[in-house]
């Protein structure tokens, strides 16, 4: 029989090494001595396991309703300041739509957020002792930004017919900038785990506490950069795609194609900045993280110049990578702007302190190549729309967006993946380790199956849901409805089926 | 710079009491109040629960900053009842805005509904068991013990359970009095009167069991009572006040009654803070964590004011805005 135990360890083939079994199981005195029993032979999962992967199960759900919750307010806004300028009809139903569907994930992404700012402390005490004062700045200003985006924000949704236009169309501005802004600040509470700064750590305490300089650590700004583009890349891929795959079956849908063109535009040059902003953190972790960067490139032997492994397993026994493209030099290029600089390797560490390379490598290949499908898609929109807009609106086209829905997210949770494990067995970098800040008590797991179950049903839920609103769309909005489609006969710069994509 | 903190961790704790209180109510009063409760009770409450509901996350993040081995402890030790308290909220929030914003009308909205009412049961009642075992004085962390010392028997008992009646009754009056100005029909505002009265009710016997409980559990919170004069003060505005909402019940002065509640609740919460002051948590061992021994450098504690006094700047009139815009009754057709 397979226990959660090994499945724990089929997802973290290294948790053995990095998490010898002496430290994990906590002895506490059995007190109903039968049910004691059976308690422990069914809950096999080690509480250490069960805490970080119901923090990674929390923070994945998490961090999907606040990327929406950065970009949609300001895609909405832009919506609705086009439809001030224009007058058009379906930039205001654009902006209608969008907003009701914000206003379900805001709520989830509401309720998570606060699942979260409690699961800190129920799961890792100890991290949150001493975290607590040193980053508690940069989460009562995300407190702050919260506060005045769910004030904004309800503004927004509820005052279409109650104010007037532009207080309106401000409202939803003030919401996309306190979105940003508090992602951005959270962001800056992970970026000081990765780069601790701001106090003096002695005989496991802190002292010397600056909380500014704790907040804008050296990791601060390559983070914030990196996730704040990201949200918008995922976001918006993830809507045009919805929009895309609604326009394959009527692609002269007004409303549809609105949704797409706005949706992409942002998308687009989000996707074409993200791997220069990935370069910039890739540079960033070489100097502050070395062993993250050796995991997340799966470089087992320090090398002079080292090269750059695409793709491939981490073998950790014989410490190489099967079935891997390697690339002479390229690694300094990337590290360290040199094809012949050195670069440190997992040898430089000891064998507990090494991340696990293995999901560190393979995320890291996911967001990356992601990120370059994403990148090209956002250059082939770009290109389209400025010399062959006809294309945009060929099935094809519509077909690959259509499919990109899910890889901004897919990247994101990547992302976050090699960020978080490539921190292992830190939780608070060189000072703390994730081991000794988890919660004493016993039985971590059946928090772990609870919490999992509840969001695998929401997002079940969701995913019903918002089918269910996007049948009723072309009852509700005007520019949806089929009268209101675009004529095609009469309307020569929008050809169907007959452009041949070499007519340039 | 404590003392500052201090207040605004009471304020944003009695504020969300209220807000929050009226938001989780709403589900408590709707139980009661029937399908038609259920149209104005959404339309009240849709716009403002989420940001009544950020008052909490204020309380939580000045906890950790502040006061961080409090928030360690209690989330050790009472980690059950609080992981119970996170499903209802999540629940109750997902349920309430899927209801809200679900356009389609079947038999769904049935599941929402009883999902919602099921959570704000919950939700009010183990927040009150996590006060209550945080007064009780049965947390014992650091030696070790069984898990059921450790981590049941300090909230699983006759006057924790207490406490989260008390709560769920007071979130349901508040509820329902702040319903009664939120539908303009007569009919309707007499039933909402009747709930409060009944609520009422079920507050002053809950909050009586509540001593009781305490006595016979052997922790004295009489003789701590009359041992502060703050908090007999309270106790003695609260009996007035009481009297005085009873007299607005039955007379149309709905802003004065909401004001006199607002304010009856606020006295109940300061007459406990009087009482512990300045302990948060009892321990078992007699170390309890007090304000003082648990505050953050005094770094920490002034980067927070400032961030808390620009927040506040900020926050409150934007408040304000908020009410205004959706207290101003206006008939409309929209589609949201
Ligand atoms: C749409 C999402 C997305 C895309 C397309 C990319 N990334 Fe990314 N990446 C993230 C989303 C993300 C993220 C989820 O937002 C992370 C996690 C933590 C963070 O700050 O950003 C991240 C982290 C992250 C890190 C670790 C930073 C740290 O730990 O401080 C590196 C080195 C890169 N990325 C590099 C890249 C490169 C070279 C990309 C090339 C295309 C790339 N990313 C595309
Ligand atoms: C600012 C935001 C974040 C904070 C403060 C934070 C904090 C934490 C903490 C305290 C842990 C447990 C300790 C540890 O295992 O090191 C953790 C683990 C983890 N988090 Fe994050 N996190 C953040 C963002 C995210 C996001 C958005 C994701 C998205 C997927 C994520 C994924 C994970 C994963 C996968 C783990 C488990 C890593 C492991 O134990 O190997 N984190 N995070
Ligand atoms: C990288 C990680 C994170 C990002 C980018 C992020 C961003 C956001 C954003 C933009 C919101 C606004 C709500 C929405 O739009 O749905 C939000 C909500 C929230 N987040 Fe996160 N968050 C992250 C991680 C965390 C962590 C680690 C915590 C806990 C300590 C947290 C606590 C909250 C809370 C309490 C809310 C609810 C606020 C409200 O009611 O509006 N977030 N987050």
């Amino acid at each position: 029989m397979i226990g959660p135990n090994d499945l724990a360890r089929m997802i973290w083939p290294d948790i053995d090494m990095l998490y010898p079994a002496k430290f994990v199981k906590r002895k506490f005195i059995p007190d109903f001595a039968g049910f004691e029993g059976t308690l422990c032979q069914i809950s096999a999962m080690d509480d250490l396991i069960a805490a970080r992967m119901q923090m990674a199960v929390s923070l994945g759900f998490h961090i999907v309703f606040a990327c929406i919750g950065m970009t949609m307010p300001i895609l909405m806004a832009f919506s609705e300041w086009k439809w001030l300028r224009t007058g058009r009809q379906e930039f205001m139903d654009v902006a209608k739509a969008w907003s009701k569907g914000v206003a379900i994930f805001f709520a989830v992404g509401a309720v998570s957020g606060t699942v979260l700012s409690f699961e800190l402390g129920l799961l890792f005490p100890g991290f949150m002792e001493h975290a607590g004062p040193i980053i508690g700045m940069p989460f009562s200003w995300e407190g702050t930004a919260f506060f005045v985006e769910a004030i904004a924000l309800g503004v927004f949704l509820y005052g279409w017919n109650r104010l007037n236009k532009w207080v309106h169309w401000i409202s939803g501005v003030v919401v996309g900038i306190s979105g940003v802004l508090s992602g951005i600040f959270v962001v800056s509470a992970n970026a000081w785990m990765n780069s601790p700064t701001g106090f003096t750590w002695k005989d496991g305490k802190a002292s010397n506490i600056d909380p500014v300089k704790a907040m804008f650590n050296d990791a601060w700004l390559s983070q914030a950069l990196h996730m704040t583009l990201a949200a918008f890349v995922a976001t918006s891929f993830a809507v045009a795609g919805v929009h895309a795959f609604l326009l394959i079956k009527n692609r002269n849908n007004r409303f549809h194609r609105t949704a797409v063109r706005l949706a992409l535009s942002f998308g687009a040059v989000a996707a074409l900045l993200q791997p220069i902003s990935g370069d910039f953190s890739a540079k960033d972790i070489a100097k502050r993280q070395p062993a993250k960067l050796a995991a997340l490139e799966a470089l087992y032997k320090t090398s002079k110049p080292a090269s750059l492994v695409i793709g491939g397993l981490p073998n950790d026994k014989e410490e190489r990578v099967e079935y891997a493209i390697h690339i002479p030099g390229f690694l300094s290029f990337l590290a360290h702007g040199d094809f012949e600089a050195e670069v440190t390797g997992l040898d430089k560490f000891p064998k507990d302190e090494r991340p696990p390379v293995m999901i560190t490598h393979i995320a890291f290949q996911v967001m990356v190549a992601s990120g370059f499908l994403l990148a090209l898609a956002g250059l082939l929109f770009l290109v389209f729309s400025a010399w062959w807009k006809p294309l945009l609106y060929r099935k094809g086209w519509l077909m690959f967006v259509a499919l990109l829905t899910p890889l901004g997210f897919i990247a994101v949770e990547a992302g976050w993946t090699v960020t978080e494990v490539g921190r292992q067995p830190w939780i608070i970098y060189g000072v703390m380790k994730t081991k000794d800040a988890v919660s004493p008590m016993p039985g971590l797991q059946y928090s772990f199956y609870t919490i999992s179950t509840v969001y695998l049903l929401l997002t079940g839920l969701l995913i019903w849901l918002m089918r269910r609103q996007i049948a009723t769309v072309p009852m509700i909005y005007p520019s949806a409805a089929p009268e209101s489609d675009l004529n095609l006969k009469t309307d020569s710069s929008v050809k169907t089926g007959t452009v041949v994509p070499g007519n340039k | 710079m404590l003392s500052i903190i201090i207040i605004i961790l009471g304020v944003s704790f009695i504020l969300y009491t209220l807000l929050g209180g009226a938001d989780f109510g709403a589900g408590i009063v709707e139980t009661f109040a029937g399908p038609r409760g259920t149209k104005a009770i959404s339309k009240a409450i849709a716009p403002v629960w989420e940001a009544n509901h950020v008052w909490l996350i204020l309380a939580i993040v000045i906890l950790f900053s502040a006061f961080p081995l409090v928030y360690s402890t209690i989330s050790t030790a009472l980690h059950i009842p609080l992981m119970i308290v996170l499903l209802g909220i999540v629940i109750r929030g997902s349920s309430f805005t899927f209801r809200h914003y679900d356009v389609t009308h079947d038999n769904t909205h049935k599941y929402y509904t009883l999902a919602f009412k099921i959570s704000s049961f919950i939700t009010p009642f183990f927040l009150g068991i996590t006060l209550g075992a945080m007064i009780f004085g049965e947390i014992t962390l650091g030696s070790p013990v069984s898990f059921f010392e450790g981590f049941i028997k300090p909230w699983l008992n006759l006057f924790c359970i207490t406490m989260g009646l008390f709560s769920t009754a007071l979130f349901g009056y508040i509820a329902a009095v702040f319903m009664i100005g939120e539908t303009s029909y007569p009919l309707e505002q007499k039933r909402y009167r009747r709930y409060s009265k009944m609520f009422l009710l079920a507050i002053i016997v809950t909050g009586l069991l509540v001593f009781i409980a305490a006595e016979v559990q052997g922790h004295h919170l009489v003789s701590a009572f009359f041992k502060s004069w703050l908090s007999i003060t309270a106790m003695g505005l609260v009996a007035l006040i009481t009297l005085l909402i009873f007299y607005f019940f039955n007379h149309p002065v709905i802003r004065l009654l909401r004001i006199a509640v607002a304010i009856q609740v606020s006295l109940i919460m300061l007459g406990w803070f009087a009482i512990q002051f300045p302990v948060l948590v009892f321990e078992k061992n007699g170390n309890h964590l007090t304000f003082y021994n648990t505050q953050a450098p005094y770094a920490t504690l002034y980067q927070l004011v400032i961030a808390l006094f620009i927040g506040l700047i900020l926050i409150i009139p934007s408040f304000y805005f908020l009410f205004r815009v959706f207290k101003k009754p206006k008939e409309q057709k929209e589609v949201i």
